[in-house]
């Protein structure tokens, strides 16, 4: 199975890498950008993990729920 | 007393600790991140660094390091525990303590010297020091920025469980020397048990007028302190 994990910062946390690259593309002459959020992706490769497994370790390792949100694609 | 300093991959504070533990009268000892046990001691250290070379989010790979599952019993079994600087991210990656650390606000590192008010010494950590003191500690991190939810807030504010605030010269806390962004210009909390204390300013860093400031030691004098109470009763 291949899978990617989204982790993005939660809506209600301040986001200053978002707020740095937001202001940066408005220099740069895109005055429109309204918001940028900075959060990461983890590609894996799992034999034998199931789904629940999955949403686990996402949940307890990859991200950290006081400050983070995270999605799963499972992509095969 | 014992005391046990953590070592990760990438610490890089544990011998400022041991030093610093041994002039202040402990027995100090490494424990490796891959031991199974911090038992027996009287105190659990998890020094500054970058553990794990702050891979993930800071403390997240330490928190799964096999010797934490160990340091969280002794934790529950009242032994104090002492988090500075990736110590702290590491207790609140743990669970030892609520919250969590994020960048700071101007994506700086900052290593600087700040104030500090006692805001509590009805604990462990600061009973050689009185409310409303102000430390000079210096600090040196890029994610100190403490966040919690509002009901956390509330509940540590209730508890009296932040133990420092960033403050100026004058013990007054502003928005104007808050370093990082951090809210409410929290620099150390503790758990609801006061067993557990992580700050993001280094004290072993201020232990001696040479390095500018001595007022780290009160830290380390009032474990001692408390341990010896203990052992006393």
């Amino acid at each position: 199975m291949k899978a990617k994990v989204i982790v993005m910062p939660k809506q209600s946390i301040l986001d200053p890498q978002g707020v740095a690259v937001r202001d940066a593309m408005r220099h740069h002459g895109l005055p429109g950008v309204k918001s940028a959020r900075v959060g990461k992706v983890i590609e894996l490769e799992l034999d034998g993990t199931t789904e629940a497994q999955l949403h686990e370790i996402a949940r307890d390792m990859l991200s950290n729920p006081v400050v983070e949100d995270y999605t799963i694609q499972i992509q095969s | 007393m014992k005391a046990a300093i953590i070592r990760f991959p990438g610490s890089n504070c544990d011998q400022d600790c041991e030093l610093v533990l041994r002039e202040q009268g402990f027995q100090p000892e490494y424990v490796w991140h891959k031991d199974a046990s911090a038992a027996g001691y009287d105190l659990i250290v998890l020094p500054g660094g970058f553990s794990y070379g702050d891979y993930l989010r800071c403390g997240a790979i330490a928190r799964f390091s096999p010797v934490m599952k160990s340091v969280v019993e002794q934790a529950a079994k009242g032994v104090l525990v002492l988090g500075i600087c990736t110590g702290f991210q590491i207790l609140c990656e743990s669970g030892l303590l609520p919250g969590a650390l994020v960048r700071n606000r101007d994506l700086r590192f900052i290593c600087e010297h700040v104030r500090l008010r006692v805001e509590n010494n009805a604990n462990p950590f600061l009973s050689a020091a009185s409310v409303g003191s102000v430390l000079n500690i210096p600090i040196a991190h890029g994610e100190g920025n403490y966040v919690c939810d509002a009901a956390t807030l509330a509940q540590l504010k209730a508890e009296n469980r932040i133990l420092v605030r960033y403050c100026d010269k004058n013990g007054n806390v502003t928005p104007e020397v808050n370093p990082n962004g951090t809210t409410e210009n929290i620099a150390g909390i503790c758990n609801a048990a006061r067993n557990v204390f992580g700050l993001m300013p280094h004290p072993e860093r201020a232990c001696d007028p040479l390095l500018g400031s001595n007022d780290g030691r009160l830290i380390f004098q009032s474990i001692l302190a408390a341990l010896n109470k203990a052992k006393a009763a």
